[in-house]
């Protein structure tokens, strides 16, 4: 049987599964992909491979008592043996208070992450894609390092209630880091698509050089409070975490960045500048995400953080059950809304600053106040008077994306990123922030 | 499975994660399934020959073939409830060949005869001559005997898998009521059980099969202060270790007492959490520390995580080389540093060695997997940078004749490539116990546990907090601080090592989660210290209002 399964095929094969189940409710997850990528480092291919996968979960109760197992084998045999599995663990298991159920059938939004362009790309299509890249480095006395990676998948779920979900999705993630041959600037792209049409190496390409050929001679500026205008790739790994951590049990429980004495939360409450918006949206052409959660609870659009405001919160099903809420699943999708400000007028309009290209090895520090430190890389420039004088040597930064979104000064359009921390594909605008903490400096290039 | 979706499980994070769904895992299967018999090892090397000829056969000119069945158990509980009890069975092979001068791999699920074997093998010879076309030079592999039909057992007492889920369970949810009891708001616990049992073949002659164990208990308590909103947390003091259940049998000689207790070969975990939510409640009130330069004594606890990240990744060759450069970064321990023979890493008395046959430890195995029979080798000597790590497809470029063995994948359908052995700080030669190095502190911070990491991409500029932190004024620990962390440069931060505890207080801590490689591997190692002294450096303090 093919890895990747039509909406049909992926419906009559859950329908048979279902078909095996004698417990009181049996839901059935799904999903299969074909990952290719091709990795380089000092100029030439150093490994390549391809996998594909496929999984199949059954989760079956008896009132509380839940038991799931998986199998990555799709004859008749299997698919009944690991209902039974799945069944037997069910009945030994204790039960599990913060069960709820499983779901009725849904409405889902429409969402087309799937393209053929990056469905159909072959090992030779890789090669040549980093033969672009190689061709502009090698001829630039620049060393090049790369790597590029592409997922054709599909995830399907059904259960005994009647719920049907389907959503079959591409992605394509391109990275590169680029050094001068004496090793005294570094420059990097990241680009991530649905469409793999729209990924171009060799511009990407460009981009990392001019960066690594502009940051070779970096001085050492005295570390401390900066307006810094930090570009979506630098900002999406701080954004990050304040998206991951918008869970309302944690806030609730009073162990989250969200949560207040007493045992109230933040919910409600202005905590960053009023033009803040963080919101989710499974349709959005730019970041199309799957329209479901793993539970099969519809995605909407959602704002997190409206105007400042936080609006939501995730909530689990049985923490909202609890709570007297309606549930919110964790998103598919996450982006931030910007201004109309390029980077270039941005830059226009710093009288002293630090433009920050890319932030790396971010760690939490405090998650209280949501305090990260990690550090730039790959191109940090001193501007004054408006434009660009010279690159800087890299800094290390103790800053909370909280405090950050109070310091903020202009948002950019914002751009489809890849995170250098997570994978994770955003929305993000250029933000200029003041007051940004740097605490030391680094020699690293 | 990396760090975050670790944290995830352990609650520590936030979005929930169904473990299932992480394919890296392999299949969830019965506890039973974990202590059935893998493929017997006549079998696996006619596996293995298939896709060897097969391999040679299509062109290749050196050929190496992984058999892997991988299995994990995860009990997973908070408070008084068991969240999670998680079995996972991964088995397939990979092959990996150099043809045309270039590497090829290819890795199948589930294969079971010689056709299945030879397909993989032939795949890997494609995919090296389609990328031949962009190589620079050849690899050239240093030399390698093979060893012929060999194996290797890591030597530990009681299986983990052969210990009924029942008594897991009890342990963890006896762990969880110890620290309500004693005043945490909450807690999470979890107790994760790995068992790789690896075969590797290569075209040099050598069949090593082998049979790795590895454990790891950890728990995180949380206290709240109602009034003020605040909480704090502390993790567990235990270590992940190359061991199986006896590490939590303790007895009385694997205790070291002293501010709080620290384990060596065996963990009290009861004990541990105990004192956990004690003193997480401690740290509600604990003085917030003043900025500036403090005399450091750091327990192992703590250290390891320094010595990973500021020793052993800048002395990985493939980051020194460049192959890192697009992700985990290069490395400021560059060659002409190492050629000059006088580059002072450190004090004197830093002396640090590679070891991958250290007993108890993470990364100890008796071959790597690319078939080197594996050893122990220096990296820094009387402070002075003397050598790197490096496999076989490196050994020339630092003039070493065989490889160090320390070649590794973190699963079967991976390819392996150049990982950090087992990276510790020798213990100090003469007589110094905790107490007595304490004593001659005038300003200090004695810090306990591993916290908040983060070092830049070649090494220099790091950051470290910890689980615990005492201040030390005029030899006398003079009560608890928070809100701790400590800057530094790798050179400077050595070179201010002022003395080490001797080999009575020598202890392994460790990471399940090493990561490097793009698609990024995880690899698990142990770094070995006695208490270490660093004379004036540089603490931050982390507080901020929000």
């Amino acid at each position: 049987m093919a890895t990747i399964l039509t909406e049909a095929e992926a419906k009559a094969l859950l329908t048979k599964v279902l078909s095996y189940s004698k417990a009181d409710e049996c839901e059935v997850n799904l999903s299969g992909d074909i990952r290719g990528n091709i990795r380089y480092a000092r100029n030439a291919v150093s490994t390549s491979g391809s996998r594909a996968n496929q999984n199949l979960v059954v989760q079956s109760a008896f009132g509380k008592k839940v038991g799931t197992a998986t199998i990555d084998e799709f004859d008749d045999a299997s698919l009944e043996k690991v209902v039974r599995r799945a069944e037997e663990l069910a009945r030994l298991a204790p039960e599990n208070p913060e069960w709820v159920g499983i779901l009725g059938p849904q409405t889902y939004l429409k969402s087309n992450g799937y393209f053929e362009s990056t469905a159909k790309l072959t090992a030779e299509d890789r090669a040549e894609a980093v033969a672009k890249s190689l061709e502009l480095t090698r001829t630039q006395n620049l060393t090049a390092a790369g790597f590029l990676e592409d997922v054709n998948g599909y995830q399907a779920m059904m259960n005994s209630k009647g719920l049907f979900a389907y959503y079959p999705s591409t992605n394509i993630n391109f990275s590169l880091t680029v050094r001068t041959d004496d090793g005294k600037g570094s420059g990097y792209v990241a680009k991530g698509f649905s469409d793999a049409s729209k990924l171009d190496t060799a511009a990407a390409t460009r981009i990392a050089a001019q960066k690594a050929a502009a940051s070779a001679s970096a001085q050492a500026l005295e570390p401390g409070k900066y307006t810094v205008i930090l570009e979506p790739t630098a900002g999406a790994v701080l954004m990050e975490q304040l998206f991951f951590s918008m869970d309302a049990r944690s806030a609730d429980e009073g162990r989250s960045f969200l949560s207040k004495p007493g045992g109230k939360t933040k919910l409600g409450e202005k905590i960053v500048d009023p033009r803040v918006t963080i919101y989710s949206d499974p349709t959005n052409p730019e970041l199309p995400a799957s329209p479901w959660a793993g539970d099969g609870q519809p995605q909407q659009r959602i704002n997190w953080i409206e105007k400042g405001i936080v609006k939501n919160m995730a909530y689990s099903r049985y923490w909202a059950q609890k709570q007297g809420k309606k549930p919110v699943p964790f998103p598919n999708n996450v982006m931030m809304a910007g201004g109309t400000a390029s980077l270039e007028d941005m830059i226009k309009s710093t009288q002293r600053g630090i433009l920050v290209t890319k932030l790396w090895y971010i760690r939490e520090v405090d998650p209280q106040t949501l305090l990260y430190t990690g550090l730039t890389r790959d191109g940090t420039f001193y501007i004054e008077n408006g434009k660009i004088k010279h690159a800087v040597k890299n800094f290390r930064f103790n800053e909370s994306p909280v405090i950050m979104l109070n310091n903020l000064e202009t948002l950019g359009r914002p751009e489809r990123v890849v995170s250098t921390e997570s994978d994770g594909n955003y929305l993000i605008p250029p933000m200029k922030i003041r007051e940004f903490t740097f605490s030391s400096l680094s020699d690293a290039v | 499975m990396n760090r975050r979706h670790f944290n995830q499980l352990l609650g520590m994070g936030t979005a929930g994660l169904v473990l299932p769904s992480l394919p890296s895992l392999g299949r969830s299967v019965a506890p039973e399934a974990l202590l059935e018999p893998g493929l017997d090892v006549a079998l696996k090397k006619r596996l293995a020959d298939a896709a060897l000829n097969a391999a040679k056969s299509k062109g290749a000119t050196y050929a190496d073939v992984r058999i892997g069945r991988y299995l994990n158990q995860f009990v997973i509980t908070r408070e008084d409830k068991v969240q999670n009890i998680v079995n996972t069975e991964s088995y397939g092979v990979g092959v990996r060949v150099i043809a045309n001068g270039c590497w090829g791999f290819a890795a199948a699920a589930d294969a079971k005869n010689e056709a299945d074997m030879a397909r993989a093998a032939e795949q890997a010879v494609a995919i090296a001559k389609a990328n031949a076309r962009l190589l620079k030079e050849p690899v050239q592999l240093a030399p390698q005997p093979g060893y012929g039909e060999v194996s290797w057992k890591a030597p530990i007492q009681k299986n983990a898998f052969e210990v009924p889920v029942k008594e897991k369970v009890d342990l963890l949810l006896g762990v969880n009521a110890a620290a309500m009891k004693n005043g945490a708001n909450y807690v999470n616990s979890v107790l994760f059980m790995v068992n790789e049992q690896k075969y590797i073949a290569t075209t040099d002659g050598t069949y090593a099969d082998q049979d790795i164990h590895r454990i790891w208990p950890i728990f995180n308590v949380t206290c709240i202060d109602a009034k003020s909103g605040k909480f704090e947390t502390r993790n567990a003091l235990s270590a992940p270790v190359g061991m199986g259940y006896e590490y939590l049998q303790t007895n009385p000689a694997d205790k070291v007492t002293g501010i709080t207790t620290r384990y060596n070969k065996g963990y009290d975990m009861l004990e541990d959490v105990t004192a956990a939510a004690q003193q997480a409640r401690q740290k509600l009130t604990a003085k917030s520390v003043e900025a500036g330069k403090y005399d450091l004594v750091l327990d192992p606890s703590h250290l390891w995580l320094t010595i990973h990240e500021s020793v052993g990744h800048p002395l990985e060759l493939d980051r020194v080389l460049g192959y890192e450069a697009n992700f985990a970064g290069t490395s400021f321990a560059t060659l002409d540093k190492w050629q000059s023979k006088n580059f002072q890493y450190g004090s004197k008395m830093v002396n640090f060695v590679a070891d991958k046959q250290q007993v108890g430890s993470l990364g100890a195995v008796g071959y790597d997997d690319e078939g080197v029979k594996t050893k122990k080798w220096d990296l820094v000597r009387d402070g002075v940078l003397v050598n790197y790590q490096a496999i076989r497809d490196q050994a020339a470029i630092i003039g070493e004749k065989e490889s160090h063995g320390c070649c590794y994948a973190d699963s079967w359908g991976t390819v392996q490539f150049q990982r950090m052995p087992n990276v510790s700080l020798e213990a100090g030669k003469t007589p110094l116990s905790v107490q007595d190095m304490i004593k001659d502190v005038k300003k200090g911070i004695y810090i306990i546990g591993d916290g908040s990491f983060s070092i830049d991409q070649q090494r220099y500029n790091f950051q470290f907090g910890g689980q615990l932190y005492y201040e030390i004024k005029d030899g006398q620990i003079a009560g608890m601080l928070k809100d701790v962390a400590y800057q530094s440069n790798t050179q400077e931060f050595w070179n201010s090592c002022a003395a080490i505890c001797d080999q009575r207080d020598y202890r392994l801590g460790g990471s399940f989660f090493d990561g490097k490689g793009q698609p990024s591997q995880s690899s698990a190692v142990s770094h070995g210290s006695a208490t270490t002294r660093f004379n004036g450096v540089n603490v931050i303090n982390t507080a901020r209002k929000i």
